[in-house]
């Protein structure tokens, strides 16, 4: 047993708004350079849709991850073999315009145009040739199902969905949709370190924050391809590759990443979870049924005292196992089982866990039934006096089959198409707003709330604690972060000339500036 | 021998030799993030797949011929002794040559015309590509008019290079030979000489050893045992990285 600890993050879909606050905070703070203009670490995305790049989760186009090669992995566009033999030119790498062109608009125009008849325009410009261009797309271009036959119609994960199903999902008045914010997932088994030919990308020991050293990678490319969630991505002024951080000069010190700490809707949660080393290949190399479970298995309980003892002989300092009990994704993941992993199937080992969304799935639509419409009372809306959308809790579980978002689609994206894991965190989610409903509203009466929290394995007292941590929650329930040890800090210091450029990050040089 | 044959067939390869290997090395300690292969395929990918492969494989086969004659002489004129054999290893270098050219042509073109590309296009890419164009172009043409050059290139050429190495330069044989060749070794010597200052010293860094690496990287601040032991001195619990 070798036990580490790792960062992870929780992300609750249902409360996440699409603002897009998280994307700009990380921006502001990371990628407003040049050759970096088109990179969001954090990106938010409208599901169903294509994402960014366009159709990233479609392994037959990028061929990223790893895939099952007798009792063990291997990568899957990328390798010892492959990656050297495409190191001239990598065949499955997503180019510049899977992303989309950089642009500005010419602001300056506005104020200092020559008097004419016409008003002065802003004209969009490439950020890459400075020259005028017709805007094709963005990283956010499928907001809010905008574009619908373009982007929702094309996501790679309706291709689990029979025809029917897939139409009845684009029916204008049944149409649903969520948001996906997206961050680096800084995996157990990493695709993108494995890549690496120059062995320049690599994750750290004390935290799991995985990091490209600059000054090692010499822009070989393989690890965009690698990454099958395409969070790794090619500067094209410097020439090296660049990735999400975690923000870990903020994580060293105790303080919550950009996006997290700046998340309007407060969907994410930040802590450290246990876990044993040994196991990595093993349970990446799960059959495709026991992935997902084996997965979470992972993950150890920081409370058992054999636990804390093997963490202790491996080095691990108190502050972290501490922090690891307090882990809001240790609940969210383990204590609950409310939340997934985002494409388990890719094998990486994503330590970023999704609670998928209760709303899209619930909210059922129909005819509206005058008489049903009566027994329901208010908590159903009318819509154009004729369509009924339907966010009564009665007979919650049995409504969960014909649902409005189908549930495949849900297992597609986090359970590796096994719909039944879906169902039951969908199923506690609306456990927990019964028995909530039945304590605050009161218009459901105490036996039925506790035969739904019955049904879906929880307690009274573990559904208010998720309440308690979905809505309450205050910002040190959310970042459970142990600091960098101080003492440790100051030696780390002794070594600044070799340790701080190779942080992944950052220059000693002042501005990067491109090879000759 | 003339002054000038002196200057360029003694002097001027130290003179190479010296300035590749200071260079290098100097730029390689110094700016080390600078040594990265600097590839545009990110912005421009259909037309570089058609410059980029057979320039790539094209140079890589052409410059082991060359190494192989340097080094192992004898084995060459013993292979070459038989026509057949002659003939195929000739065609096959001179495929190989083509390529380079082909695609390197492909590539100037590629960098000349479109606009994303010009952005990350300095001086001395042009110049170095127009100048390995130069030699790519010199190469065929000694390929094709002066037969059969891989044996008389390790009969003539290798025994000058050697007397180069052993700081003992004879260069009667180059001096005796067409213009053409000696331009191509100008040109070699010449391009040895800028070599540092180019985007050529990413071939240094071919990451050959991710052949020998585990596929995983973790790398610890500190030793994480050593670190919570008292009795350790405090420099010995330096990264232990992997
Ligand atoms: S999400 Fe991609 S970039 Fe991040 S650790 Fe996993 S494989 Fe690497
Ligand atoms: S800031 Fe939070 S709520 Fe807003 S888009 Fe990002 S994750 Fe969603």
């Amino acid at each position: 047993m070798d036990i580490r600890s790792q960062i992870s993050m929780i992300f609750h879909l249902d409360k996440c708004i699409g603002c897009h606050t998280c994307s700009i905070a990380c921006k502001n703070i990371w990628t407003d350079r040049k050759g970096v203009e088109y990179q969001w670490w954090n990106n938010v995305e409208t599901k169903p849709g294509t994402g960014y790049p366009s159709k990233w989760e479609d392994q037959d186009i990028y061929k990223g991850g790893w895939e099952k090669s007798g009792s063990s992995i291997k990568l899957k566009g990328a390798g010892k073999v492959k990656g050297l033999g495409n190191i001239f030119h990598n065949p499955h790498m997503p180019v510049i315009d899977d992303y989309y062109e950089p642009f500005t608009y010419k602001y300056l125009d506005l104020i200092e145009s020559p008097a004419g008849d016409d008003q002065p325009t802003a004209r969009p410009v490439s950020l890459i040739t400075g020259k005028p261009i017709d805007i094709k797309s963005g990283p956010n271009w499928d907001d809010d199902l905008s574009g619908t036959p373009d982007y929702a119609r094309k996501d790679p994960n309706l291709v689990n969905l029979s025809p029917a199903e897939q139409e009845a999902m684009f029916q204008l008045e049944k149409m649903a949709f969520f948001y996906l914010p997206r961050i680096c997932n800084h995996c157990l088994n990493p695709g993108c370190v494995a890549s690496c030919p120059s062995g320049a990308l690599y994750k750290r020991g004390e935290d799991g924050i995985v990091l490209v050293n600059q000054d090692v990678c010499r822009g070989w490319r393989m690890c965009v391809t690698a990454c099958p969630y395409k969070k790794t991505y090619y500067n094209w002024h410097t020439g090296k590759s660049e990735k999400c951080i975690l923000c870990f000069p903020r994580i060293e010190a105790g303080l919550a990443p950009a996006c997290m700490h700046s998340c309007v809707g407060r969907i994410r949660y930040l802590g450290v979870v246990l876990y044993d080393a040994d196991r990595i290949e093993e349970v990446a190399s799960s059959d495709d049924k026991d992935l997902v479970q084996n997965h979470l298995d992972l993950i150890l309980d920081p409370h058992d005292p054999a636990i804390i003892k093997a963490a202790k002989e491996n080095g691990i300092p108190d502050s972290t196992i501490r922090s690891a009990q307090a882990s809001p994704t240790y609940k969210f993941v383990k204590d609950w089982g409310l939340a997934l992993p985002l494409h388990a199937e890719f094998r990486t080992l994503p330590m970023l866990f999704y609670v998928p969304p209760l709303l899209p799935v619930m909210a059922s639509l129909g005819k509206s039934d005058p008489a049903q419409l009566d027994k329901m009372g208010p908590v159903v809306k009318q819509w154009n006096d004729d369509w009924l959308y339907d966010t009564s809790t009665d007979d919650i579980f049995g409504t969960l089959d014909n649902a409005r978002f189908p549930i495949e689609y849900m297992a597609s994206l986090f359970s590796a198409g096994d719909t039944e894991m879906v169902k039951a965190r969908i199923q506690k989610l609306m456990a927990v707003r019964i028995h909530r409903r039945h304590v605050t509203v009161g218009d459901i009466s105490a036996e039925k709330s506790a035969e739904a929290l019955k049904q879906a394995g929880l307690t009274a007292k573990m559904a208010d604690d998720i309440y308690y941590l979905t809505s309450l929650a205050k910002f040190d329930d959310r970042f459970v972060i142990p600091a960098s040890h101080r003492e440790q800090a100051i030696e780390m210091m002794e070594f600044t000339g070799d340790k701080k450029g190779s942080a992944g990050f950052g220059f000693k040089e002042g501005t990067a500036q491109r090879g000759l | 021998m003339g002054s000038l044959d002196y200057f360029l067939f003694v002097a001027f390869p130290y003179i190479a030799i010296a300035v590749f290997l200071v260079g290098t090395i100097y730029r390689y300690n110094q700016k080390g993030y600078k040594v990265t292969s600097l590839s545009a395929q990110f912005l421009e990918n259909r037309r570089g797949f058609w410059g980029t492969v057979p320039f790539h494989w094209g140079i890589l086969m052409v410059a082991l011929g060359h190494l192989v004659a340097f080094l192992f002489p004898k084995l060459v004129l013993s292979w070459n002794s038989d026509p057949a054999r002659l003939i195929m290893h000739e065609g096959l270098g001179f495929t190989f040559a083509v390529a380079v050219f082909v695609g390197l042509a492909a590539l100037i073109i590629r960098r000349l015309t479109n606009e994303r590309l010009q952005q990350v296009t300095t001086r001395m890419d042009l110049f170095i590509e127009f100048f390995l164009l130069l030699q790519v172009v010199l190469g065929c043409w000694i390929a094709l008019g002066y037969r059969w050059g891989s044996s008389w290139f390790a009969a003539d050429l290798s025994p000058y290079l050697w007397s180069l190495v052993k700081l003992n330069p004879q260069t009667d044989a180059v001096i005796a030979m067409p213009l053409v060749i000696k331009s191509h070794i100008v040109c070699a010597f010449s391009i040895l000489f800028v070599f540092p200052f180019t985007r050529l010293v990413h071939l240094l860094v071919a990451p050959l050893h991710y052949i020998m690496r585990p596929y995983q990287v973790v790398i610890w601040y500190w030793d994480r045992k050593k670190i919570r032991d008292a009795g350790t001195p405090w420099s010995e619990a330096r990264p232990r990285n992997n």
